[in-house]
């Protein structure tokens, strides 16, 4: 037996064509971001240069057509109908944590959070189909017709609120033990330690759940494609049927063209920038948290 | 040189600095009396902050040569810059010289893997990894170019046999080798490094992780391996380093970083230390 | 003092517990409608036949191979870029450096982009720009840049959670990087490998709003990989929005996407085990 036939140089040119394959797969993945920013400029310039930023906001009316751009009907729709599900998907989520963790005996609390993971993950197409077949006529009942923001409010409730329960049950989870006892020990009930020391504790993580199902739900397409009426309006009650800045690219595409299709693009890129914004301001919440 | 006492105020004998041949240079019968790698002033830093200070002794060829002191003392870091897996560890900086028969393992020529091929190294806590007992040894000899078949099966018996495994694992090769116990795990660790041949095997506390039983099983095996192979082994089981040991270097810690004591001939260092501070350790009065 | 505060305790305690029972009420009232409204079409045939009438009647055949053609395409593209780029990030870059900071910024932008602007980026780069026009592999490579980070998250944790051990162990004996990540690491990462993938599936199951303008809403069953075809999703949200009387095929179609979201999360956890398995001890 001889050892080290191979020279160990042909071993490192192994090694160089590893570092240079990996290398280059992730230098691939990481810039499909720029090339998406990049197409959704590049198809969208054409609208941001003859018809200006400023009109997508600021025309009264959407018809691309006639040559009305505003997109402020369904830019607050979006607005409307997330902030709307966080308001009530926030305390459903974080008492769900909570029960799980606190209050359940192990075998629900393992039941309850076995279902937030599956709901978190049934597709919204059939959180739609269900809207429009569950939701939208229980609404229509007291006042029709049923598809409104109320019912995208509530679809993207029961969507993002697994979300804040599983992210604010991580940030439960990975406060030490011994803040809980500290409390104990100090004589506080079950409530005053959860409500005192270890809910502002986690407030960071909770905080940047939030934060990440408003970003969801701001780009949710399909289920409210389903459930929210469709008609560009700025939602005045509850009950109005609304269209949001998703919906409207998901309705549009297939026939656009001109300077309609590129006014679809600036809408893409306006939601993009509104998501990242969210979502940076989670990263940064939590990567607070990490620093103490 | 062979005795080395640390340049202190402290020696426990004539007080001044002191490199002294002693009377056993010719070294026990397994040993031969060259130094096959010899240490000058080796300081190692970690992020600028040393944990070793100017350490230099001779490592003979076939000797153990056992590393003894309390832990913190700089032993793992002293092993690890000998086939520089230092250089693994970030912010690690190594200054002096290590010669590995005659030519230095800091050179820019020096091949690093050449050099680990040539050293073992033996861990605190058994490491085979996550494959067969079969191919945990083959894989390695398989990167070192042994191809064929028979060679392949020649060298894991062999490899087996003289660290006292074949016997327990001759059935059942192709099992899992983390379902071994710990002691068979570091037996394996030991054969997957004398696998490759190695002229130097260094062994960093590989029994302390062990049960006694185990231990003293590895124990028996590195003694035996005595003569066939340079061994360097870090313990700090000092009735250990005085069994199997043919010199020892006493380790202490002093403004936080490690410093060599005192090293000598295994039984002079345990019968009649000449530094204050080993006397001290080795007669269980510090450390 | 005492009585008002285990006053205010029983009130907590009793909304958390109503929420929490409101929340269960809502996932299980969802799961009945699916189940009760879904389960009369479901048999041999649904699944065999070609659909009719618009998808009144009939179904799924073409439509189930399109979404298996589409996943396929998906992971296919989606693996080895991803292994690829985690093996990058855990092993070859410093941790805090600044080109992994960078690429993992990229990364964690690119799994928060919403998926109706990955249908808007696909259908211009894919469709038009590469000239693939609506088809399978549109649409596939669409969901894998979809499905590119969470991959690449998993496989990552998976590769850097391996202890310190094995990479000193590896040194010592003058394993190449590449013979190390292969044999030893690679294969012990093999259950995260198998968690990103049934992940990665769920989600491209899952997706509508990236399909509709890449691989397009033809229910014929496809010839080849250039051609349209309809993803279960897009299915049902056809036959939800665009036929009337289409509902009872929907709930069936979307009991069978439930199902074969579950199906594909078990297969491949069950399969990459299988790969793994002789290798990967389990102590």
């Amino acid at each position: 037996m001889t050892l080290s036939h191979r020279s160990s140089s042909s071993r490192s040119r192994r090694d160089t064509r590893l570092v240079a394959a990996v290398a280059t797969a992730a230098l691939g993945s990481s810039a499909i971001f720029v090339l998406i920013v990049g197409f959704l400029l590049k198809e969208s310039w054409p609208a941001l240069s003859t018809i200006g930023p400023a009109r997508f906001l600021f025309d009264p009316a959407w018809r691309p057509t006639e040559g009305l751009f505003g997109l402020a009907p369904m830019l607050s729709a979006s607005l409307a109908a997330s902030v709307g599900a966080v308001i009530l998907a926030t305390p459903l989520g974080v008492a769900s944590a909570i029960f799980c963790r606190h209050y359940a005996p192990p075998p629900i609390g393992w039941i309850h959070r076995w279902s937030m993971a599956l709901l978190s993950g049934v597709p919204s197409v059939v959180i739609g189909l269900w809207g429009l077949t569950a939701i939208v006529p229980l609404i229509g009942r007291f006042e029709p017709p049923g598809a409104s923001l109320l019912a995208g409010i509530l679809i993207l409730t029961v969507m993002i609120t697994p979300t804040i329960a599983l992210t604010s049950g991580a940030a439960l989870d990975s406060l030490p033990d011994a803040y809980g006892r500290g409390a104990v020990a100090l004589g506080l009930s079950r409530e005053a330690t959860l409500a005192h020391v270890l809910l502002p504790a986690a407030r960071g993580g909770v905080v940047a759940g939030i934060l990440l199902a408003a970003a969801r739900a701001l780009g949710e397409t399909m289920a409210i494609v389903m459930v929210s009426g469709n008609v560009v309006q700025a939602p005045l009650s509850l009950f109005d049927p609304v269209r949001m800045l998703t919906a409207n690219i998901a309705l549009e595409m297939a026939y656009a063209s001109g300077s309609h299709r590129a006014s679809l693009f600036v809408s893409g890129l306006m939601l993009t920038a509104l998501v990242i914004a969210l979502a940076a301001a989670a990263w940064r919440l939590s990567g607070d948290r990490c620093h103490g | 040189m062979i005795a080395y006492i640390a340049d202190t105020d402290a020696t426990a004998g004539s007080g001044r600095a002191a490199y002294t041949l002693g009377p056993l240079a010719a070294g026990p019968t397994c040993c031969e009396p060259r130094p096959q790698i010899s240490v000058e002033n080796l300081t190692l830093a970690y992020d600028g902050r040393a944990a070793l200070k100017e350490v230099s002794l001779d490592i003979f060829r076939g000797c153990v040569t056992a590393l003894i002191g309390p832990s913190g003392c700089g032993k793992t870091s002293f092993l690890s810059s000998l086939n520089r897996l230092s250089d693994l560890i970030p912010g690690c900086e190594v200054e002096g010289r290590i010669l590995f028969d005659g030519q230095n393992i800091h050179d820019q020529l020096t091949n690093v893997r050449a050099l680990r091929r040539r050293v073992g190294m033996i861990f605190q806590r058994p490491n085979p990894f996550p494959l067969s007992i079969r191919r945990n040894l083959e894989m390695p000899l398989k990167e070192h170019g042994v191809r064929r078949r028979a060679d392949l099966d020649a060298a894991v018996w062999r490899s087996l046999v003289d660290v006292g495994l074949w016997e327990e694992v001759r059935d059942r090769l192709d099992a899992p080798a983390l379902a071994l116990s710990g002691g068979q795990q570091q037996r394996l660790c030991i054969a997957r490094a004398i696998a490759l041949q190695p002229d130097v095997l260094l062994m960093d506390e590989p029994c302390s992780a062990l049960d006694p039983v185990s231990s003293t099983i590895v124990e028996d095996l590195i003694a035996s391996l005595r003569g066939s192979y340079t061994i360097v082994i870090a313990t700090h089981n000092l009735a250990q380093a005085r069994r199997i040991a043919n010199f020892a270097g006493f380790f202490w810690v002093k403004d936080r970083a490690g410093v060599l004591i005192e090293f000598d001939h295994c039984q002079r260092i345990f019968d009649s230390p000449r530094h204050e501070l080993t006397a001290a350790y080795v007669g269980g009065r510090s450390g | 003092m005492l009585p008002t505060s285990s006053l205010r305790d029983a009130l907590y305690r009793f909304g958390i517990c109503i929420a929490a029972l409101l929340v269960a009420a809502i996932f299980f009232w969802l799961l009945a409608d699916l189940a009760r409204q879904g389960v009369g079409r479901l048999d041999w045939t649904f699944l065999t036949t070609p659909p009719r009438n618009a998808g009144r009647d009939g179904g799924l055949a073409p439509i189930l191979v399109s979404t298996f053609l589409i996943v396929f395409v998906a992971m296919s593209v989606a693996a080895p870029l991803g292994v690829a780029t985690a093996i990058f990030l855990s092993e070859f870059t410093p941790a805090g450096g600044r080109l992994a900071r960078w690429m993992s910024l990229s990364l964690d932008v690119l799994a928060g982009t919403p998926s109706i602007v990955f249908g808007l980026f696909g259908g211009a780069f894919f469709c038009v720009f590469l000239g693939l026009g609506f088809s399978i592999l549109s649409g596939g490579m669409t969901l894998a840049c979809m499905a590119l980070p969470i991959l690449i998250r998993t496989i990552e944790s998976g590769l850097r959670s391996s202890p310190i051990e094995w990479r000193l162990g590896a040194a010592a004996l003058d394993l190449s990087r590449a013979t190390l990540l292969w044999h030893v690491l690679l294969p012990a990462a093999a259950p995260s490998l198998a968690t990103g993938l049934s992940l990665g599936i769920g989600r491209a199951v899952a997706e509508t709003a990236a399909l509709i303008f890449t691989s397009g809403y033809v229910d014929r069953m496809p010839s080849s990989l250039f051609d349209s075809g309809r993803a279960l999703s897009v299915h049902i949200y056809d036959l939800t929005m665009n036929v009337s009387g289409g509902d009872a095929n929907a709930y069936s179609s979307a009991l069978v996407l439930i199902a074969f979201l579950i199906a594909a999360n078990s297969l491949a956890f069950w399969f990459s085990n299988r790969i793994f398995g002789r290798r990967v001890a389990r102590a």
